[in-house]
């Protein structure tokens, strides 16, 4: 049983912030979903102090073993996250992590409050690094920018604060180093690489927002390096992901120092692909054929 | 009746030409019978997304057919090979696996679940769209509910169909209408041209319109439904790629502002619960 940050796991296997919404799957699949739950650990969809309506189609455009988006944070806010969705959360049989985003660092403080001092929260992952929206960027961006974020936010809580890094920087291990020395607990990564495409119809951009982020397949092995850079550089427990889609594309984020792998765009094709992840891992079928069949979960 | 969590594999019973489309039917072993309008995320078992390539996401398609099959639930789905998704799930040969989720969204609502008052129903489909009105229109034939149905096609070659799904024996059904834009068969023009006819008759305003099709055809339906006051439930598409809440891709706008994921809070809307049908 992986242990991260002294939260006891099941497995090593969770949720991408932002890929699975528990609430919406338990009224299309039942509480069968709460029976079979693929995740160890459930992640939140990234709230944000005001609600968000989220950006104007076309949000999603299918790319060679992946796909781009630009969702925008659809979400209810603060307030409407904790009086509506938290209580439905909290019945999913595993721990919770609340994914949260805000433009400075007094309303990154007044989200960290509020969701910490909720008993049915486990951990909180602060989304520095999503792409679609300016803000997250420039902290993202910066060793500094991050440093002082967490500066600010660690004297708030004793939860596990975990920096997921955006991988559209030269250089992710400054701000993974920064990270962990303003106190964050773990860094996940990566969130999507920047991307573009034009619809062959039309000529023009196929998103709305003109970008978006890249996930899927298509990006493992870019973040599958960008891990091993920040493992040789901090200490901290890091959540891997990227394009997993199978128990051996798991072992390699393992392998290469993960404490946990988070499976994002493959859920979209599978809904049970957590589970199905996590059993390969087990079984290490795959691993058997990747070379990896001595891996030690425990 | 919720789906069964997650997915399963299907075997492709039969896939077949019909006109320029496509049908191919799957046997369902564990799903509930869907409702008119339901549709299912498909993925072919292999030369899905291995590999490297497209089609890498499973494609939303509604079922235009069901039939009891010999342990289980023969699923038929019509398809126009308009990219490598739909051309991938044209060429599915017989024995082999399809990736099933579902049945998922909502579905019709009978005529006098929209309005008590409503009498009958008035169908309207376009190109692939056909497809939920012909499961909707059987449904509404056992209920014993008076209906119409008017379908309209591009031309010869972006049309099909009807043979499966729209007759009896070799004849079209008694309460179909045809309009091609070549006319090739049936009314030449819009399938729209049949609906004003039709909603500027007496009767009409009794009806509920029922519509699937391309986006331009569906504001035009909704357009004319709400100059006539009568009400209308459209099945809209969207790019989707989950199907099940997830992905938050498949964003329609509401006339209030913000907006409804199409998997969950559709893919069947009130005519009166979106601002339009965003058509290019």
């Amino acid at each position: 049983m992986p242990d991260f940050c002294g939260i006891a796991l099941a497995h090593p296997v969770i949720n991408a912030s932002g890929t699975y919404d528990a609430i919406a799957a338990r009224k299309v699949f039942g509480d069968a979903l709460l029976e079979e739950f693929p995740f160890s650990a459930f992640v939140s969809k990234t709230i944000t102090p005001e609600p968000r309506i989220g950006n104007a189609p076309q949000r999603i455009w299918e790319t060679p073993a992946g796909m781009i988006n630009s969702i925008g944070l659809p979400n209810k806010g603060l307030e409407g996250f904790l009086e509506q969705d938290l209580p439905q959360l909290a019945e999913l049989p595993v721990p919770l992590i609340v994914s949260v985003m805000a433009t400075g660092r007094a309303e990154f403080a007044k989200l960290v409050e509020a969701v910490a001092g909720r008993d049915e929260v486990a951990g909180i992952e602060l989304n520095v690094s999503c792409p679609n929206v300016h803000s997250g960027l420039i902290v993202g961006e910066q060793p500094t920018e991050t440093e002082a974020l967490l500066e600010t936010l660690r004297p708030l809580t004793e939860k596990p604060l975990i920096v997921k890094l955006t991988p559209n920087v030269a250089n992710p291990e400054a701000v993974a180093l920064a990270a962990e020395e303003g106190g964050a607990d773990a860094v996940s990564l990566i969130n999507t690489l920047k991307a573009s495409a034009i619809d062959p119809g039309t000529g023009a951009p196929a998103l709305a927002a003109g970008h978006g982020g890249l996930s899927g397949p298509a990006v493992r092995p870019v973040a599958l390096h960008q891990l091993r850079t920040v493992r040789a550089a901090v200490e901290l427990p890091l959540i891997g992901m990227g394009g997993v889609s199978s128990g051996a594309d798991a072992a390699e984020f393992l392998v290469a120092g993960a404490t946990l792998v988070a499976v994002g765009t493959e859920s979209f094709r599978d809904p049970q692909a957590g589970a199905r992840i996590a059993k390969e891992l087990e079984t290490g079928v795959y691993g058997a054929r990747s070379g990896v069949a001595a891996l030690d979960l425990e | 009746m919720s789906a069964p969590f997650g997915r399963r594999l299907c075997e492709v019973a039969a896939n077949k030409t019909s006109g320029g489309y496509r049908i191919f039917s799957l046997l369902d072993r564990e799903g509930p019978a869907p409702d008119p309008g339901q549709f299912y995320m498909l993925a072919s078992e292999r030369s899905w997304g291995e590999g490297g390539g497209r089609p890498y996401l499973p494609r939303a398609i509604s079922v235009a057919e069901t039939a009891p099959a010999k342990a289980g639930l023969r699923l038929d789905f019509l398809v126009e090979g308009v990219g490598p998704g739909t051309d991938r799930l044209c060429e599915l040969k017989p024995g082999e696996g399809v990736w099933v989720a579902g049945p998922l969204g909502n579905s019709f609502s009978t005529p006098k679940e929209v309005n008590p008052d409503a009498a009958g129903a008035i169908l309207v489909g376009g190109g692939i769209g056909i497809a939920p009105m012909a499961i909707w229109r059987r449904h509404l034939v056992e209920r014993g509910i008076p209906l119409r149905v008017l379908l309209g096609f591009r031309n010869q070659e972006h049309s099909g169909g009807l043979n499966e799904l729209f007759c009896a024996g070799d004849t079209l059904c008694p309460d179909v209408r045809l309009a091609t834009e070549d006319g090739h068969t049936g009314h030449q023009g819009y399938v729209t041209d049949l609906l004003a006819t039709m909603l500027a008759g007496d009767d009409a305003t009794s009806a509920v319109v029922y519509s699937c099709g391309p986006p331009a055809m569906l504001e035009a339906v909704r357009a004319l439904c709400a100059e006539n006051d009568v009400a209308c439930e459209l099945a809209l598409e969207s790019p989707m790629a989950c199907g099940f809440g997830a992905c938050f891709g498949c964003a329609v706008p509401k006339p209030d502002g913000g907006y409804m994921r199409l998997c969950v809070d559709g893919p069947v809307v009130r005519g009166d619960a979106i601002a339009e049908v965003a058509h290019a």
